[in-house]
């Protein structure tokens, strides 16, 4: 995996709530067996029209909005467990998802793919909506280290939580299968132990 | 210290904590399918990993595949690379799998339960959302992403964070009519659908004590629907009749142990929750849905509401709805009964027993898609096709079908279809399809009349 530390790039707003992992990817998209070629279908049915035209009032269509950062409404990645979903974003060109919550499982697959949800207040995203739609060449900072997403132009700054396990991976670019698999002597232990209780006793 | 079942059954899973951060959590039972798990094969390949613990994992083919003529090589060249790298993969792993005309074939949520495979004091995952539908046995239960899905393939174990604990009590009698369908959309739909995000939700109350197996597995199904991970309900008599016999379920002496276990996991009185929800019962009536979220749910007589939330405006224009609309006789030119959430025996009863006598709508397209070959067997040996064939619905064969659209059942765009689903998020029953998500009784019944019905007040 990837290392991020730091980033500082311009962003994208996507000011809609619930997010669900079905827009970011559709299902019909979900046929392929390997992690390529996801990012040009990203938000396909928001993106194209039905003629496969760009649809010229969405964000990631508009000319003046680029970045590698998508701030969202609400509740993103809600729905489907699809993992497509992550590669799609990563694949498109996006490393951080900025919004005020995020659906569970989106966020794990988001972080064992590299691509940061920082999550912010209803305020602070707020903030930042106003701030990229009014400048859209406006920079944001996202510092892993210190937890932090700030607009150093404006002086705007909000920290942010994020697991100090899934941090440490991050920030070094580790997955949690090497992570088990360093960690199988300790698994057997658990089944064995496991069974006998099973075997001697029916409180577990 | 008190406990509540959720902590009863992760806790005793827990391999290890890792200081500051998540659990590496033991997983009992691992389900696998077609769209989920080639790029987690991969990756176990890339990095010359074998598959740690191959009896504990089952696969089957649901996703993508046709529901017609599944005898036939699969037509769509993509899906049918997709099953054969699922066969390929299962084989070169040991792996069982249930593959496209097997007689356990079926959705990965109907045919794990119905096989026994599911059993209470369990720990599940599978690389799909809706993996929460086993918790109706007592059973922790979870969706994975792919990511996930090659590190359980790794080691048995995922890394996860203990969810917080949620419970939701309903009491009371339900009304005529009202089905496990109805109680969920309805308490989705007062809590939002973001609520049970961090959280595993216990079910709680005689509503849910008195429901089937099949109604716990609708119930539990749609947790994730509320941002929940999980859902589950502590296992009962209920349960452990539905589990006794079954081809995977423990037998004799081994089932009378197992049972003496199960029956230790319920919640301790005064265990603690981070967060509870009680609703009545008598406050619930036939439920659909008018947006395009799940929590965006009304009673079958009810309006939509005038005031919502900020992109509610954005969902009522893609449903071509108006805020104070009421939806009763709106004609609705497509149902769908299947899907995990209300694809088990008896939701084909109760819509078939709506059914019988009856006939659909012309303007009606009325697809019934069994969850599995062994529910399809039950819906042949009931003489339920009779009933569905003699009143003009269309009898599939099994598989997830029209719920997600991967395969050619795809509602068109701008069409309505009452589903008894599990999302009506834009474009999911097909690009441009407007979902109204119900009952099957309600799905039934807006079949017989072409429109949404107020079918209660024909009830006995």
């Amino acid at each position: 995996m990837e290392k991020f530390i730091t980033l500082t790039d311009t962003a994208v707003p996507l000011e809609i709530e619930n997010v669900d992992t079905d827009q970011i990817i559709p299902a019909r998209f979900l046929k392929a067996t390997d992690k390529s070629g996801f990012g040009e279908n990203l938000f396909r049915d928001w993106r194209f029209d039905n003629n496969d035209e760009p649809n010229p009032e969405f964000a990631l269509n508009k000319p003046e909005y680029k970045g590698s950062i998508l701030v969202a409404g609400d509740n993103f990645g809600c729905g489907s467990s699809r993992e497509h979903a992550a590669w799609a974003l990563k694949a498109y060109g996006f490393t951080v998802v900025v919004s005020s919550y995020f659906a569970d499982i989106f966020k794990g697959n988001a972080l064992n793919n590299g691509l940061l949800p920082v999550q912010v207040s209803p305020e602070f995203l707020d903030q930042l909506f106003v701030e990229i739609t009014k400048d859209p060449s406006v920079e944001i900072n996202v510092d892993l280290e210190a937890q932090k997403i700030s607009i150093p132009k404006g002086d705007i700054s909000e920290s942010f939580e994020i697991d100090p396990y899934k941090k440490t991976c991050m920030i070094n670019g580790f997955d949690d299968i090497d992570f088990l698999v360093s960690k199988l002597d300790a698994i057997k232990e658990y089944e064995q132990k496991r069974s006998q209780k099973l075997e001697g006793t029916t409180a577990l | 210290m008190k406990k509540t079942l959720f902590d009863k059954i992760w806790d005793s899973h827990v391999v290890e904590s890792v200081p500051d951060g998540p659990d590496i959590l033991y997983i009992d039972k691992h389900l696998i399918h077609e769209v989920t798990s080639p790029q987690a094969f991969n990756e176990l390949k890339e990095r010359d990993i074998s598959v740690f613990r191959p009896d504990q994992i089952v696969a089957t083919a649901d996703h993508n595949t046709p529901t017609e003529n599944q005898h036939l090589p699969v037509k769509d060249l993509l899906s049918r690379k997709q099953l054969k790298e699922l066969t390929q993969n299962c084989e070169e792993n040991n792996i069982t799998l249930y593959n496209l005309g097997h007689p356990y074939n079926g959705i990965v949520h109907v045919m794990a339960p119905e096989l026994g495979i599911t059993q209470p004091g369990m720990t599940m995952v599978c690389g799909d959302s809706h993996t929460s539908t086993h918790g109706a046995f007592g059973t922790i239960a979870f969706g994975i992403g792919t990511s996930q899905v090659s590190q359980v393939f790794a080691s048995q174990c995922v890394l996860v964070q203990k969810p917080k604990k949620l419970r939701v009590n309903v009491n009371g009698k339900l009304k005529k009519g009202v089905l496990p369908k109805d109680v969920i959309l309805y308490i989705i739909s007062k809590l939002g659908t973001n609520s049970g995000t961090g959280y595993f939700c216990e079910y709680a109350g005689n509503v849910f004590e008195e429901m089937s197996m099949e109604g716990r597995m609708t119930v539990c199904n749609m947790s994730i629907e509320m941002g929940a991970r999980g859902g589950l309900i502590a296992p009962d008599e209920t349960t452990f009749e539905y589990v006794k016999g079954k081809e995977f379920a423990p037998k004799g002496e081994e089932f009378e142990s197992a049972k003496a276990y199960w029956e230790t996991l319920k919640t301790d009185e005064d265990a603690d929750f981070d967060q509870e929800y009680s609703f009545d019962a008598e406050d619930i009536e036939p439920m659909i849905t008018y947006g395009t979220n799940p929590g965006m749910g009304i009673k079958i007589t009810g309006a939509i509401p005038m005031e919502g939330g900020k992109s509610d405006a954005k969902a009522l224009a893609y449903m071509g709805f108006k805020p104070g609309e009421s939806l009763l006789e709106k004609p609705i030119n497509w149902i769908f009964i299947g899907s995990c959430t209300n694809s088990r025996i008896e939701d084909f009863r109760q819509a078939a027993a709506y059914i019988k006598g009856k006939q659909k709508a012309k303007n009606v397209n009325a697809l019934i898609v069994p969850g599995s070959r062994q529910v399809a067997a039950q819906i042949e040996a009931e003489g339920l096709r009779e009933v569905f064939e003699n009143a003009g619905f269309t009898l599939r064969q099994p598989g997830c079908s029209a719920c997600l659209a991967m395969n050619d059942d795809k509602i068109p765009a701008g069409e309505y279809c009452v589903s008894t689903s599990n999302r009506n998020f834009e474009g999911r029953q097909g690009q441009g399809s407007r979902t109204i998500l119900a009952s099957p009784l309600t799905a039934a019944a807006t079949a017989v009349s072409g429109k949404l019905t107020d079918f209660t007040k024909h009830l006995n």
